[in-house]
């Protein structure tokens, strides 16, 4: 049964070989690339149907500190969910609107990108992450660069470079953190943390600060973001869109190893010190940068930025209730995030039509947070949760929104309402529902925010409440 | 032989830090290569030095080293190599489509407008 915790990689990834081995054609590969993200949403579903409890899984059945371990607890199961969602709707998207067709190998690269991201997700172990981390750039490199093209290529080095030296601060971090621990599972080090002698305090915060900056390059925090608006900017419109989970990792990443770890001896309280201050930077710059670009893409990428601000604005404050807020924002920015950038692709290839205008206005009222979606309650959620500090982050915040809508606002009316130029011709059916389902997701999100938000609830105090994931982790006879 | 290697590490480390800062993708690429060895002697010494210890079991030995970083350096070299390979890939693609190699993006925001 506990097979099932290593399912979501290893079925992309064996998918992803089949294509490369035996699919010549696009037909078939269409097909093998829909049916892994169609069972990729089956196994999520499945194991967010076993409850939050976490389930370990052991490779190779070593005990716990010495193989490495996967875990599917709440957080986990909630990030698959998410990325499965997100991945169907963009697949489709690919197909109907060609983009797939414009180069070879999209759809293995999609779906090794699904499985470094379920492995990101699942893995309970340091050093694991890195690889993990490493199996989805590699697949996102070649992604970003896919349908050619100078300009993409030259945006795509900055991207690969910026990432590689992202690595080698992992990696630094990493055999830190070993060196004055000895361990790299995750469980181990939770425990080992708070107990470091005094003379190696120095060195693990060192560490966490050096692992802070990965998350950080991730998550496209300031002054750390400079990859991100060139290359989402010039990846293909697919791609941006699947994109817009990848940043959410670091966030995940920084909530996983902050709540276990990191909050706990020589560090407690110092990742929180640190994020505010950025994390309202990057709320700032992404603000500007959506009232100061001129194309839709580039906009897209600069709301990105700014959705990025909100989440780790929560995740800075590390109580469960700013948690809760962090989670539903972090679903909603994503799938927001991914409709715009698909629209912003619909635009570009077909003109500014009267479908894709109205996609345009409901995913431009998604990312900015207005009433009725579920950006509104995101915020509303956020301000609760961050009461305590109201007269900087709200007004912050609030300013924040005011320049997205302003941005979004100018753009929307050059663009679509006095739009000159060659007249639009009619977008693919197909692509226009799949945009529509990923915005039919935030209308969900926004009548289903009890239930949603209840779930999350158990998600926060799951992290807030190590102990069954340490336990987890500890082998069991017969597992 | 301690301050040998940390001397070693950081001077690897500043010739990439150096190189990564240059415009154009040759040297970036070779900056990242230096760094990458900086961080693989890294994690390698992690374990500290034990010179002339056996990682594996062994009945004569005195004591051990520790097994773990070499693995640890084993995975990080292969994903740095194949990392690099693939930005080589893309910086050779990208300079036979601009004919050029400079690093920033000016110019392509320019021609594409």
């Amino acid at each position: 049964m506990s097979h099932l915790v290593i399912a979501p990689i290893l079925l992309p990834a064996v998918l992803a070989g089949l294509i490369l081995l035996v699919a010549r054609g696009i037909a078939l590969q269409r097909l093998i690339a829909l049916a892994g993200a169609a069972g990729f949403l089956a196994l999520a579903l499945l194991l967010a149907g076993r409850g939050g409890a976490p389930v370990a899984y052991h490779l190779g059945n070593w005990p716990a500190p010495f193989g490495i371990v996967l875990i599917a607890d709440g957080l986990s199961v909630l990030m698959l969910l998410l990325l499965a969602v997100v991945a169907l709707p963009v697949l489709v998207y690919t197909m109907a609107s060609g983009w797939d067709a414009r180069g070879r190998h999209f759809h293995a690269l999609f779906l090794f990108l699904l499985a470094g991201l379920a492995g990101a997700f699942l893995t309970a172990d340091a050093f694991n992450l890195f690889v993990f981390f490493e199996l989805l750039l590699i697949a996102s490199y070649g992604l970003m660069v896919h349908g050619g093209g100078a300009g993409r290529l030259r945006a795509g080095i900055q991207y690969v470079g910026f990432n590689l030296v992202g690595s080698t601060l992992f990696l630094f971090a990493l055999a830190t953190i070993y060196a004055v621990t000895g361990t790299l599972n995750m469980a181990d080090l939770a425990q080992k943390w708070p107990l470091l002698p005094p003379g190696d305090q120095a060195l693990a915060r060192v560490a966490a600060v050096l692992l802070l900056m990965v998350f950080a390059v991730k998550g496209a925090l300031v002054p750390l973001q400079f990859w991100l608006p060139g290359t989402y900017a010039a990846a293909p419109g697919p791609v941006a869109a699947l994109f817009a989970i990848m940043t959410k990792v670091g966030a995940y990443a920084a909530l996983r190893l902050g709540w276990l770890v990191f909050d706990a001896g020589p560090t407690a309280g110092m990742w929180a010190e640190l994020l505010q201050p950025a994390a309202l930077a990057t709320l700032a710059l992404g603000a500007v940068g959506v009232l100061g670009s001129r194309d839709l893409p580039r906009q897209a990428a600069f709301a990105a930025i700014g959705s990025m601000g909100l989440v780790f604005l929560c995740v800075a404050a590390a109580t469960p209730g700013a948690t809760v807020a962090a989670l539903y924002y972090l679903i909603h920015s994503t799938l927001a995030g991914a409709a715009l950038f698909l629209v912003a692709d619909l635009a570009g290839r077909r003109g500014a039509s009267g479908p894709v205008a109205a996609l345009f206005m409901a995913s431009a009222i998604a990312v900015a947070g207005l009433p009725p979606l579920s950006g509104f309650l995101g915020k509303i959620l956020l301000l609760q949760a961050l009461e305590a500090q109201a007269p900087l982050i709200w007004s912050a915040v609030l300013l924040a929104s005011f320049l997205t809508i302003l941005g979004f606002a100018l753009t929307g009316s050059a663009r679509f309402w006095k739009a000159r130029g060659t007249a639009p011709t009619a977008a693919e059916p197909l692509a226009l529902a799949a945009t529509g389902l990923l915005l039919a997701g935030l209308v969900a999100m926004t009548l289903l925010a009890g239930p949603l938000t209840l779930w999350l609830k158990g998600v926060a105090e799951g992290l807030a409440d190590p102990a069954p994931y340490i336990a987890a982790t500890a082998p069991q006879s017969g597992g | 032989m301690n301050l040998l290697i940390a001397v070693t590490i950081g001077l690897l480390t500043a010739c990439g830090v150096y190189l990564i800062l240059r415009l154009r993708t040759f040297p970036v690429i070779l900056g990242l290569t230096f760094l990458s060895y900086a961080v693989n002697i890294f994690i390698f010494i992690s374990g500290r030095l034990a010179p002339g210890l056996p990682p594996i079991i062994d009945k004569a030995a005195p004591g051990y080293t520790d097994p773990l970083p070499q693995a640890l350096v084993l995975t990080a070299i292969v994903i740095s190599f194949g990392m690099t390979a693939v930005l080589v890939l893309m910086a050779i693609g990208a300079h036979l489509g601009a004919g050029h190699d400079r690093v920033d993006l000016r110019d392509d925001a320019e021609a594409g407008e």
